[in-house]
């Protein structure tokens, strides 16, 4: 069974993101990228099927600059087999990235997709969805936990209140949660190997996708400041306070 | 709070930018290391260090190790630590691939070792102890005990040792008593006790290597009778896993000042089986092929707390607020200024800064010439770079060890009263550097090395591989617009060095205690001008990036003020140096024994 694993190369976790001057998004040069934790997350998941003998090949895609490679790499030195950079240096919205990678699917015949639930720079938390909406597939989002079952996914979900474990026909998405495992390190060696590993060069144009943005960015903002508080006097203005000006008992 | 993140934008400038790294791949055995995998590497190693190395420094520290009944416990998380560390195939990072290693130059590993001993150095010393029995063995060893003992050891789930020191002896190897008796099978029967022995003993690995010096039965007097031997804890079984326990015990753990993560142990030898290493008699020769790359680890050692302590400074300096800038309020929406405002606080900042920035550049030339001895295929540049490799070792060791506590110390400074308690952790940094300036022979004994065998080695030779390069450098650059009023300062520094040198070579001559008297001072004035020449050189490649640095303009700009602080403000300390240097030993031997 082959695997396909979306990979996005973000701000990494530990930048602390800075606005652009004139509001048009946040400050991306220079600063370090990295995978999105959640796809790092499904890499490891993939790979954990491959390891268990139920994935033959894991293939991870990219779409992005030609910098996102270096995303790739990290996938592959985490284990993966091989990449697909789909280059391009526009912003890709999720449902461009969904239609890509319903072409890229065609092409390669994944039994599972799996990909992180959202990315950490724009949160949307679409593309799996999309992706699998565009296919006519099952899915099993927020997954805390995935078991194959024959011919079928068992996925359970992170869900308000509790988990939801259902069972999707293969072929299916599935999109990680944070809890599903916690990803390695890729080993030096691999490290080593990874640079020998192929990665294809592709384009949306040849797959006949038009990333062209459907939604425009009016302007982009750092939160407002935190207002400076009161010191209240005793627990009975406290509790006032709370009940009158705050109305949240 | 103890504040690291791996350096990774000034190591990528050292490395790429200042030694260049395209030139590395020309090297034997370097075929694959091109810069994007050296930056693949560095950051996968950058990750594991802070994700799971650093958080262990101060629970290593508050913990320590345990010892019972012969059993060495380390402190909590260290064996989940190392395991993480082994499987990822870090351990055996610098060792042949013949062995199972990956073989990467020293240009590279250079930077992963400063990133564990800033990370957390008691656990750093661990996997250095083996790669310094490794690379004993890998030089002096049989083929049969390689083959046995190696590709385990490379893996990591065997350890080394080095067993130098006895109660009785320390500096002076020639005191050493532990015998060696044959016993006709090739092997022999070892029996003595040693102490101060780092990674003795633990629960890191299945089976522990020590290396140990001791004399054969009628071995000549002082260090031309010593011998090495090779004695497993446990001794292989033709399987090749660990069989019968061998006749080595660890008798205790010292308690110490700092490094509480690492088991400095006592260990006793009785009748204990071993196999020589290297020829007999000539067991120093083969200690100090480990000795000499331990000595320049135990140089990255300073850097890398010096590194940390650095950071942590700079995080506190920033969040502490006391008081108003003397130019009046910088931040006047807070109810003070951050002490980062101060001219004093950035006097310690930017020295820390620039000790820490020079170090590693002056360890990346280092490391290249590492690399040249031992993968160049032009025979004049190997012994050219084993020349300056030998010439710098001691510099290297005593230098930086002593920056490094400085630079701790001064971290505790930042911190004020807050420093002293234990619960920023930054005085760990100060009672963790104090051994490096110790061990693998003192700085005292460092300086004496420079001194006295270094400098007349071939005739000076030695001296022509930093002499020269550095000469022409200047002379090329007195009339550069940019770097002029760098180039004039360490113009003058160089002077000195080349003055206070003829001055050693000329007094010490005649006595040796003139040399002995000089030789620390002449030390770190060696050291101050190797750093200002790496800070040039530095600001000669910011100089020419800056322009078209799109975006990191101010990583360059930041590098030009470094030098200029450095050369403006650390590197006058040469002429004091010299000062002390001709003044010579008469005031400092001046009283009796009985006097003191």
């Amino acid at each position: 069974m082959k695997v396909l694993v979306p990979v996005k190369r973000v701000v990494d976790y530990n930048v602390k993101v800075r606005v652009k001057s004139d509001g048009t998004g946040v400050e991306l040069s220079h600063v370090k990228m990295s995978m999105n934790p959640f796809d790092e997350i499904a890499v490891e998941e993939a790979l954990r099927l491959k390891e268990a003998g139920i994935a033959t090949e894991v293939v991870a895609v990219s779409i992005g600059p030609a910098q996102a490679s270096e995303t790739l790499r990290t996938a592959l030195a985490m284990g993966a087999d091989r990449g697909i950079l789909v280059k391009t240096d526009a912003t890709v919205e999720p449902l461009a990235v969904a239609k890509i990678l319903k072409a890229v699917i065609a092409e390669e015949a994944p039994r599972l997709v799996i990909l992180g639930k959202q990315a950490i720079d724009d949160d949307a938390n679409q593309t799996g969805q999309m992706l699998a909406a565009l296919l006519g597939w099952g899915q099993g989002t927020f997954a805390s936990k995935v078991v194959i079952d024959g011919d079928a996914v068992l996925v359970t979900r992170e869900i308000d209140g509790g988990a939801q474990t259902v069972r999707l026909a293969l072929p299916a998405i599935v999109t990680t949660d944070l809890r599903l495992n916690e990803p390695r390190y890729a080993s030096l060696p691999n490290i080593m190997k990874a640079k020998k590993k192929p990665i294809d060069e592709k384009s949306p144009d040849g797959y006949g996708v038009d990333v062209a943005p459907r939604l425009k960015v009016l302007t982009t903002a750092e939160p407002a400041g935190r207002k400076a508080g009161v010191k209240v006097g005793s627990v009975s203005e406290l509790v006032a306070k709370l009940k009158d000006e705050a109305g949240v008992i | 709070m103890q504040t690291y993140q791996p350096p990774l934008r000034d190591m990528r400038f050292v490395l790429h930018e200042l030694h260049g790294s395209d030139t590395l791949k020309d090297m034997k055995g370097c075929e694959d290391i091109t810069p994007d995998l050296i930056d693949a590497v560095l950051e996968e190693a950058g990750k594991l260090v802070t994700e799971v190395l650093a958080p262990l420094n101060p629970v290593g520290d508050a913990e320590g190790c345990k010892y019972e009944n012969g059993v060495v416990r380390t402190p909590t998380g260290f064996k989940d630590a190392y395991k993480t560390y082994v499987e990822g195939g870090w351990n055996g990072i610098a060792c042949d691939p013949e062995w199972g290693g990956q073989g990467l130059p020293a240009s590279v590993t250079k930077f992963i070792e400063e990133m564990m001993c800033s990370a957390n150095l008691s656990f750093g010393l661990y996997p250095g102890l083996t790669h310094g029995a490794y690379q004993a063995i890998v030089s002096h060893a049989p083929q049969e005990l390689k083959e046995r003992f190696l590709p385990k050891m490379v893996e990591g789930i065997w350890s080394g040792t080095m067993c130098l020191t006895e109660p009785h002896c320390g500096t002076d190897l020639g005191l050493l008593r532990t015998k060696a008796e044959p016993q006709g099978d090739g092997s022999y029967k070892i029996t003595g006790s040693k102490i101060f022995i780092s990674a003795g003993e633990h629960d890191l690995t299945e089976n522990i290597i020590h290396l140990v010096l001791a004399r054969l039965p009628n071995a000549p007097k002082g260090v031309k009778g010593i011998s090495l031997f090779l004695v497993p804890k446990f001794l292989p079984k033709e399987d090749g896993t660990p069989g019968p326990r061998n006749g080595v015990l660890c008798t205790g753990i010292e308690h110490k000042m700092g490094l509480n993560g690492s088991a400095t142990c006592q260990l006793s030898l009785d009748e204990a089986t071993g196999w020589l290493v290297g020829e007999p008699h000539k067991g120093m020769r083969a200690m100090f092929t480990m000795m000499n790359s331990e000595r320049l680890s135990v140089g990255t050692q300073g850097l890398g707390v010096g590194e940390a302590a650095y950071q942590s400074a700079v995080a506190y300096a920033k969040e502490r607020l006391q008081g108003r800038a003397l130019t009046g309020a910088k931040y006047p929406d807070k109810p003070a200024d951050p002490i980062i405002v101060h001219p004093d606080v950035r006097r310690s900042l930017m020295t820390m800064r620039a000790y820490n920035e020079g170090c590693r550049a002056l360890s990346g030339w280092v490391a290249r010439n590492l690399d040249l001895m031992e993968r160049s295929n032009d025979p004049e540049e190997r012994q050219n770079a084993e020349d300056f490799t030998a010439l710098m070792t001691p510099i290297v060791k005593a230098l930086f060890t002593d920056l490094g506590f400085t630079n701790a110390s001064m971290g505790v400074q930042v911190y004020g009263g807050h420093g002293y308690i234990r619960d920023h952790g930054v005085e760990q940094y100060v009672r963790d550097a104090r051994i490096a300036m110790i061990y693998e022979g003192t700085n005292g004994v460092q300086a004496l090395d420079l001194v006295g065998r270094k400098l007349p080695a071939h005739m000076g030779r030695y001296l022509r591989s930093f002499f020269h390069p550095v000469l022409a450098y200047i002379d090329s650059k007195l009339d550069d617009e940019n770097l002029g009023p760098l180039v004039g300062p360490l113009g003058k520094a160089f002077g000195a060095l080349q003055l206070a040198t003829g001055h050693i070579a000329e007094k010490g001559l005649k006595d040796p205690d003139e040399a002995g008297a000089a030789a620390t001072d002449y030390l770190r004035l060696f050291g101050l001008v190797a750093l200002g020449y790496m800070w040039v050189r530095m600001a000669d490649v910011a100089f020419q990036k800056r322009a078209e640095a799109n975006g990191e303009a101010a990583f360059y700009e930041a590098k030009i003020a470094t030098a200029r602080f450095y050369i403006d403000r650390l590197l006058p300390e040469v002429a004091g140096l010299w000062g002390s240097i001709k003044a010579g030993k008469a005031a400092m031997m001046a009283l009796d024994d009985a006097a003191f």
